[in-house]
């Protein structure tokens, strides 16, 4: 129990897929304009990445991996060259799911996101956190604590950032680094502030 | 001083609207602000009359400041005579030169030797940061037109105590130019910054040259002489270590302890804090958060228990007193820009800084201390407080409102 826990701990802070690996920097940027739409992309992240990760966990363990279809009686075979193709269908998939929930259930959160939903599919965070998953190897219940964890660390990251340039709305900033210039600036110094947790022993 | 004024009187034409040196108008503003309070008035709304202004408000910070400096002086100096008189080695270079034409001496126990001898560590460090710093400051508001602000002496002096007597000075000059240009005059200048410009430029310099303020050896200013620091002997093994290292709490509250330069006292730190809360110019929530985070968290660690990590056993009184907790709540965590803003969002950043800091102080082996980082990461979480506490409020407010 301790060992998921800290999992947790380390897939938010230490790990935390946007401000130390720089991974889904697109929807990072662009997104976090206002404190609201981050956060409701950030919990479709959340959502997205506890699904996938498990589920792409149980298609490495049971299908894919070296000798994983020793049930079937095929322990020869190996579909590790179908990997990354599985990987990405199924979070396409997904995010499908989702889109469609958001537009039933969150009309307004369907339309403030527009067409950042669709690209959670190609966000690299999240192909991020399936690789992390099959690099590690971890196992199932190993897996839906990296989902969720590394899913809630990159909302906090989001909704950090977008809290921070709310704040900036106020600064005069030169001419020819407003925008996305003083967004990658801020990012790179949120990271600094990310910093303090690495390497991190609990 | 007549004369001066009317000195000034004489050449604002040159830099008014339409003088000759209308560019550099910022700079004469400044060195006319320095000397006598400005003629102009705030331009737009909202205009707030009273008595203090950002310039005083800059000044009150200082004078807070005036026992850290003073402190640091006399300690920088006191740690090194020891170091020599315990190594004996040669003196050389400009500082024992000076010292000894001025026939000051290095004698450990005598205040005169020691200060002046810490002052000639304190001086270059601060004329670098100083002269650095400015030309930045400088250039920017030229070029954008804008007030050279009081903000930077703050910044300037905030970020010499923090470095170690003994940092090279072309490091110095990166790192405060990192602070200054992109913790702050990329954002608008001061009060437009999301980050403390210090804490920047020391966060920089800490991760582009590990080795030189990593904090594992002891930052005493003299070459040559190496130990731990009290918060690395604490990594080893706790209180116990620190004390058989010859450390008393007494003396660790007091300051007589190697460190950089102006962090080591928690009793000046305290009376710069008396002062900046009966002031007004400092929040004492967030002081006081961070003292109560921090408590929290070591008792919470001291009731845990741990038999490999002696830091866990740390009290909270230890705590206190080692590494840069107490200024850096005092001075680096209250700065008004980049704490929270509201109320309840101030107890929340306080402690969240006091309790984070001794988390890394007792679960990352990377870093003996914490402070610094801590404060920069509350200071990124510091916009998303206060919104969740106004957004909590409005909340409120509405309920109260649907129940009338």
């Amino acid at each position: 129990m301790m060992d998921l826990v800290n999992l947790f701990i380390k897939a938010v802070f230490v790990e935390n897929l946007a401000l130390t690996f720089f991974l889904g920097m697109c929807t990072f940027l662009a997104v976090s304009k206002k404190i609201g739409t981050a956060l409701g992309l950030g919990i479709a992240v959340v959502v997205v990445q506890s699904l996938t990760i498990p589920i792409n966990n149980l298609i490495y363990q049971f299908l894919i991996r070296d000798g994983a279809l020793a049930w079937a009686g095929l322990s020869e075979m190996s579909l590790d060259f179908l990997g990354l193709i599985t990987y990405i269908s199924v979070i396409a998939a997904v995010v499908q799911v989702l889109e469609m929930f958001l537009d039933r259930y969150v009309p307004s959160l369907y339309n403030s996101l527009g067409i950042f939903l669709p690209l959670i599919t190609v966000n690299c965070a999240i192909l991020g956190g399936c690789l992390f998953m099959v690099e590690r190897d971890y196992n199932f219940s190993e897996s839906v604590t990296y989902g969720v964890g590394s899913g809630v660390g990159w909302a906090l990251a989001i909704v950090a950032m977008a809290g921070v340039r709310e704040k900036l709305k106020y600064s005069d900033i030169p001419e020819g680094l407003q925008g996305l210039g003083v967004t990658f600036i801020t990012a790179g110094l949120m990271a600094l502030g990310f910093m303090a947790f690495s390497g991190i022993q609990l | 001083m007549a004369g001066m004024k009317g000195y000034l009187d004489r050449l604002r034409p040159l830099f008014a609207k339409g003088g000759r040196y209308e560019k550099y108008y910022p700079v004469f503003e400044m060195v006319d602000g320095f000397f006598y309070s400005s003629p102009e008035t705030t331009h737009h709304a909202p205009h707030v009359r009273d008595g203090i202004d950002l310039k005083r408000l800059m000044v009150y910070v200082v004078v807070a400041l005036i026992p850290c400096i003073l402190w640091s002086w006399f300690n920088t100096g006191y740690q090194a005579n020891l170091a020599l008189a315990k190594m004996g080695m040669a003196k050389t270079g400009w500082r024992y030169d000076l010292l000894a034409t001025l026939h000051i001496g290095f004698d450990a126990g005598s205040i005169l030797a020691n200060t002046v001898h810490g002052f000639l560590y304190f001086l270059p460090i601060y004329l670098v940061t100083l002269i650095v710093g400015g030309i930045w400051e400088t250039v920017f508001s030229t070029v954008r037109q804008k007030e050279i602000n009081e903000g930077f002496l703050v910044t300037s002096m905030l970020f010499t105590l923090t470095l170690p007597p003994n940092m090279p000075l072309w490091m110095v000059a990166i790192g405060i130019s990192f602070g200054v240009v992109l913790g702050k005059e990329i954002f608008g200048g001061t009060g437009k910054n999301f980050l403390n410009p210090a804490l920047t430029a020391r966060a920089f310099l800490f991760f582009a040259y590990p080795a030189e303020i990593s904090g594992d050896r002891v930052w005493v200013a003299v070459d040559g002489y190496s130990g731990a620091t009290a918060l690395s002997l604490g990594k080893v093994g706790g209180v116990d270590e620190i004390i058989k290292g010859g450390l008393t709490w007494w003396n660790a509250f007091l300051g007589l302890v190697p460190g950089s330069l102006g962090e080591t006292s928690t009793l000046a730190c305290l009376l710069g804090a008396a002062f900046l809360i009966y002031t007004g110019v400092a929040s004492w929530r967030i002081i006081v958060g961070c003292f109560v985070g921090m408590v929290g968290a070591s008792l919470l660690f001291n009731m845990i228990g741990s038999e490999t990590n002696p830091m866990v056993a740390m009290p909270w009184y230890w705590h206190l007193v080692l590494g840069g907790f107490a200024f850096g709540a005092v001075f680096m965590a209250t700065d008004p820009v980049s704490a929270a803003m509201t109320s309840a969002g101030r107890w929340a950043f306080g402690i969240l800084i006091g309790a984070m800091t001794v988390l890394i102080r007792v679960a990352n082996p990377a870093f003996p201390e914490g402070v610094m980082l801590t404060i920069l990461f509350a200071n990124v979480f510091a916009p998303l407080i206060d919104y969740t506490v106004i957004q909590l409020n409005i909340r409120r407010r509405l309920r109260r409102h649907v129940r009338v």
